[in-house]
């Protein structure tokens, strides 16, 4: 399909695209991976009169050891993580939710930033994201700020980035030595998350010392188990079942063509032992 | 240049490569949006966002103003000069059938309906401007789903008076083919069994790779159409029956078309509009749809409601099949669209021996994309509903679903074998390739695999699912074809014009778009003339160059086209022979004609048939009264159509806790009779399967109560890829075919017809110990989760699951709640 016509602008550095930004205001859209924002226009779901390309901002881009967190420029791309050593030492849950993400050819162009300022619900970058703890960084005119996951995350499709700012960064964390799992229910392979849960668990003479529990597609916004994460703490792999029953309390799940609320829920309880259990083997 | 003599003659049966894939493959060839013409303008169709409303008006004038913009037509504009989209074979006398306009002008009766069309510079510019025209509706109430339909409460088409548009019935005991049903099934009632069951055939998207195009060229003597189509050969008919222009002043081209699956065997709207558009305006125009077009105004497949009644004797002997069949036609009779229920009338039946057999098809009109041929075209569904009834045949006998077909089916001494239905089935060896099928699953390791699975309640259940199937192909017969009131015959032409420098052109009337033809009846050419592979050319496509065609669907271009390819080839060596023999000075009753040579008999002279080519066209040394042509033609129009058939064993892993099925075996023995390429018939099968076992676990065109489609886009129509299949194993039997001299049967539709019902016999019966006795297709993780969790709560109350349950007051005998979209939304 052919998206309205738009102009193009392509700066180098965060503080020109922040300027294009607040000169265009409401009528610009940032571009970064386009794999969520193209089908949006070539739809014509939405027909901005200029986009700012961040492709051409290297500062945007790469991952690097922050002492006790891990830094990843918005614009890396999900290929970039699943390569990086120290994504995968440190943030295991990220690498293993990522690979999970559509197929290769999407992967090599979508970006960790744009999946996470997208906030699709049945998006796979959030739930790890807010597992981990991470916080973003965001620019905008007024400088620079950060805001927790359990902050940035608002509603469906919205998020702490306010009309005008970019996110440059995403810190987390280090989970070093934890073991971690991406359970994604879909019917295709190429399919986004029916419904998905991240869990990564640090294991202590086993049994479980701490987990962190995060839900996909289980509402508005990716969600904490936090019930079941404090549930999990002492249990043992061949007890998870109790402790991952109430996986689902609280979240409000949507009904569709894959599967509705209830479905969903059920889901969410046998994803989530299974995720928790693989996370305990590695 | 000679025919080589030492090449080998048997050409047929290689695995050879294809030699169109690599223009297909790399896309550099002439897809149809390729084409550019000097000064072409682009269109951008306005299409209706509902169901079904009346047209108040339509505000162009500010589209006509925007950048580039040369024109924008409504239906009014149009008025007769845009032709109609044809329905060529009304089932019966009386069918309704609503006019179908390209562009309408009145009222739209489907989402997607094309009510305005924007003419610009560029297809971008269209686009622009087609979101500046303003179309005022006012909403008509919809009739959607099909049940609802046979009510008459709400009319698709108000003026028709009823959404019924036609009723088909065979009745075996009326034929004089079988005995009186209603008595079968009444006496099986007092002491036999019988089995009712109400399955559901979901709407599927044909979703072929190339969307669809037309190009238009009016500035010449004809009017030149290049379209992404099956059936350029029936869109010329088509435009010269219906747009006044006369059938010579028409030229089609079909170049190389992206795949079809029965979905571009239509007659399109949008072709007609850029075809009338195009000469209104004088100019070149192209006209290519979007994706998302294609999911709405593309015609669907499948959507029936099929209620079985198959009558028993106790120990499993079938007595009698009645089939009573709803199927949806969407808002149109398309070109086929209420044949193709009806051709399942032949196949329900199956290979069983049922001495009474009565098939009834009401076809329906609702507010809905359009409905006809999709791989398989009526078959598929057939097959479906009897192999999965025989299944349940199979349970309420306590027997092994392989052993319950054992008893019924046509034996292999007993072909030529004429069916319940009137059909004579040629050749084929039912035991012979459930034999081969079954050792290659290794059918009894599974199955006590299964019984060890079931016995220790693992959470993963395993199913076999049995699928013997036959099938009727290679559309054909023109005389049936008649008797059925079909609006055309089923030759296929075929013409081979030898050059003078040693190579071959074949022009063949049968229309590939990915299927291979160019490789195979290159092979058929290279053996029946002797003459290298790679020296004949196949051409085909366009009406200009094979001017006589019937086109590729039903597995047809094979047993039909390829046989006019064999006649026209010893036709050819007819026409060689008079010449032979004066060059080599002998009696035309003392040659013999073998691997390219005409020899003398008992001698060792001899002459290659492209050196008569050669002289043939110096023409200096000619028999007196010869003419100077070997080039021939041929016509082929079979007696009877082909019957493939084959065992498909499928095992599926159903995960409990999730209702996830995957799979972990499939085995297909297939009986196509003569292979001529076993690379090319190794790719229909495989994909063949690929979009049968789709309709099993996952496609379905779903529409909410609205009329929207909510699977409009391949996000919510869930294709599978190759990330998805497993590697199937796929043997054959040989019967040969004795419709054709060739001996080959249609491999194209086998795979899809064959492997739906082998996935869902497969889910059953891992889940059958539960008291499950179906699930809808497609058999999403939910319902099969649903069907488990109710069954469990059933099973607590009532213990016995009982398969001969009986019609409830009309309701379909599957779990209710183990569909979300039940209802209004199918
Ligand atoms: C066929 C297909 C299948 C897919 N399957 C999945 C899947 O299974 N799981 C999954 O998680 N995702 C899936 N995706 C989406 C994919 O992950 C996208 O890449 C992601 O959602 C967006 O990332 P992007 O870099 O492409 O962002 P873009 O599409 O370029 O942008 C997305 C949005 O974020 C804004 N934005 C981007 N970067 C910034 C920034 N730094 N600061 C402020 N705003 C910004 C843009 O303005 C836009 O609104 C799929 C996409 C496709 C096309």
């Amino acid at each position: 399909m052919i998206p309205a016509s738009f102009d193009y602008l392509a700066p180098t550095s965060v503080d020109e695209a922040l300027a294009a930004l607040a000169e265009h205001g409401d009528d610009a859209k940032v571009l970064a991976g386009g794999q969520s924002l193209l089908p949006i226009l070539r739809m014509r779901l939405n027909a901005p009169e200029t986009v700012v390309d961040l492709g051409r901002i290297e500062a945007l881009r790469g991952i690097r050891d922050g002492g006790d967190h891990i830094a990843i420029g918005s614009m890396t791309a999900y290929s970039d993580i699943v390569a990086s050593d120290l994504v995968r030492e440190h943030a295991a849950l990220l690498v293993k939710a990522v690979e999970t993400v559509a197929d290769p050819q999407i992967r090599h162009r979508g970006t960790v930033g744009g999946a996470i300022v997208h906030a699709d619900p049945a998006g796979d970058v959030g739930a790890p994201i807010l597992a981990l703890d991470a916080t973003m960084v965001i620019a905008g005119s007024g400088g620079e700020r950060t805001v927790p996951a359990t902050e940035f995350f608002r509603d469906l499709f919205e998020t702490a980035v306010e009309d005008g700012e970019l996110l440059t960064e995403i810190r987390i964390p280090k989970h070093t030595g934890w073991g971690a799992a991406y359970e994604k229910f879909v019917r295709v392979a190429h399919q986004w998350s029916i419904v998905a849960v991240a869990a990564t668990v640090r294991v202590e003479g086993g049994s479980i010392a701490e987990a962190k529990v995060g839900l996909t597609n289980m509402g508005n916004t990716p969600l904490r188990a936090s019930a079941v994460e404090q549930a999990l703490v002492g249990s043992s792999a061949d007890a998870l079942a109790d402790a991952c029953g109430a996986a689902a309390e609280g979240t409000n799940p949507p009904s569709d063509l894959n599967g509705d609320a209830d479905y969903r829920r059920h889901l969410a309880t046998v994803l989530t032992r299974r995720a928790v259990q693989k996370a305990m083997e590695g | 240049m000679t025919a080589v003599d030492d090449r080998p003659t048997t050409e047929v049966g290689k695995d050879r490569r294809r030699k169109e894939d690599q223009r297909l493959i790399t896309g550099r060839t002439r897809w149809t949006d390729n084409i550019q013409l000097p000064g072409m303008l682009h269109l951008a169709m306005v299409r209706s966002p509902f169901a079904h409303a009346k047209i108040l008006s339509i505000g162009t004038d500010e589209a006509k103003a925007a950048p580039g913009v040369h024109a924008v037509f409504t239906g009014a504009d149009l008025a007769d000069s845009q032709g109609v989209n044809i329905n060529a074979w009304p089932i019966t006398p009386d069918q309704v059938t609503p006019t179908h306009l390209p562009v309408p002008s009145e009222r739209v009766a489907h989402t997607g309906e094309i009510v305005a069309v924007v003419v610009a510079r560029s297809a971008a510019l269209a686009r622009d401007a087609a979101e500046l025209v303003d179309v005022d509706y006012e909403e008509l109430p919809a009739v959607l789903d099909l049940k609802e339909a046979m009510k008459d409460e709400v009319l698709a088409h108000p003026d028709a008076g009823t959404n019924k548009s036609a009723f088909w019935q065979l009745d075996s005991k009326a034929a004089g083919t079988g005995g009186d049903v209603e008595e079968a099934i009444a006496k099986a009632r007092q002491d036999g069994i019988v089995i009712e069951r109400e399955y559901r055939q979901q709407r599927l998207v044909p979703a072929f790779m190339e969307p669809r195009s037309t190009v238009v060229d009016p500035t010449g003597e004809q009017v030149v159409i290049w379209s992404a189509t099956q059936v350029p050969h029936i869109l010329r008919f088509a435009i010269a029956a219906t747009m006044g222009i006369p059938e010579s002043k028409v030229r089609v081209i079909a170049p190389d078309v992206g795949g079809g699956f029965g979905g571009k065997l239509q007659t399109t709207p949008e072709e007609f509009a850029t075809i009338a558009i195009a000469r209104k305006l004088g100019k070149p125009c192209k006209y290519t749809e979007t994706r998302s077009e294609t999911m709405v105004s593309a015609h669907h497949g499948r959507d029936q409601w099929q209620k079985m009644t198959l009558a028993a004797e106790k120990d499993g002997t079938v007595t009698a099949l009645k089939v009573d069949l709803l199927a949806d036609l969407g808002a149109y009779v398309a070109i086929v669209g209420g044949g193709v229920p009806v051709l399942g009338a032949w196949m329900f039946n199956s290979i069983y021996k049922f001495p009474a057999y009565q098939f009834n098809c009401q076809t329906v009109l609702t507010n809905k994309t359009w409905v006809d041929a999709y791989r398989g075209a009526g078959r598929p569904e057939a097959t479906y509903a009897i192999e999965r009834i025989m299944d349940e045949l199979a349970a309420e006998v306590g027997v092994d679903p392989i052993a319950i077909r054992e008893k019924n089916w046509i034996t292999h001494d007993e072909f030529p074998f004429t069916t319940v239905a009137g059909m004579t089935y040629d050749s084929g060896n039912y035991e012979a390739a459930t034999a081969k099928a079954l050792e290659l699953f290794g059918y009894d390791e599974l199955r006590a695999e299964q019984k060890r699975r079931r016995e220790s309640g693992d959470t993963v259940q395993l199913g076999l699912g049995v699928s013997t199937f036959t099938e009727m192909c290679g559309l054909a017969p023109s005389r049936v074809l008649g008797s059925l009131s079909y609006g055309a015959g089923g030759w296929e032409s075929a013409s081979i014009r030898m050059l003078a420098t040693g190579t071959v052109e074949v022009v063949s009337g049968a229309t590939p778009h990915g299927q291979g033809h160019e490789t195979a009846w290159s092979q058929i050419v290279a053996d029946r003339l002797g003459i290298p592979f790679e020296n004949v050319e196949v051409l085909h496509g366009d009406t200009q160059i094979a001017p006589k065609g019937l086109d590729t669907y039903g597995s047809r271009s094979l047993v039909v086209g390829g046989e006019a390819l064999v006649r026209a080839a010893d036709k050819v060596i007819e026409k060689a022979k008079p010449i032979a023999a004066h060059l080599l000075e002998a009696s035309v009753d003392d040659l013999e004609f073998e691997a390219g040579q005409f020899t003398v008999k008992g001698t060792d002279k001899g002459i290659g048939i492209t050196d008569i080519a050669l002289a043939t066209f110096a023409a200096h040394n000619l028999p007196d009264g010869v003419e100077p042509s070997i080039d021939a033609d041929a016509t082929f129009d079979p007696v009877d159509f082909s019957f493939p058939h084959g065992t498909h064993l499928c095992a599926m892993e159903v995960d409990t806790e999730t209702g996830q099925s995957t799979m972990r075996k499939y085995v297909c023995v297939d009986d196509i009779g003569t292979i001529i390429n076993p690379l090319i018939v190794e790719g229909q099968i495989h994909g063949g399967l690929v979009q049968g076992i789709a309709q099993a676990l996952w496609e379905g065109a779903e529409y909410d109560e609205q009329g929207t489609l909510v699977s409009g886009s391949f996000v919510d129509y869930t294709l599978p890829t190759a990330a998805d299949t497993i590697n199937y194993v796929s043997e054959h039997t040989v019967s040969p075919s004795t419709t054709n001299t060739l001996g080959t049967k249609g491999v194209g539709e086998a795979g899809t017809i064959a492997s739906t019902p082998a996935v869902v016999n497969a889910i059953v019966d891992a889940l059958r110990p539960m008291g499950i006795d179906d699930i809808q297709m497609p058999c999403t993780p939910e319902r099969v989760w649903k069907a488990i969790r109710t069954a469990g709560a059933q099973q607590d109350k009532a213990p016995t699951a009982d398969a001969q349950a009986h019609f409830g007051e009309g309701a379909p005998n599957q779990d209710p709640a183990a569909g979300t979209t039940d209802g209004a939304a199918q």
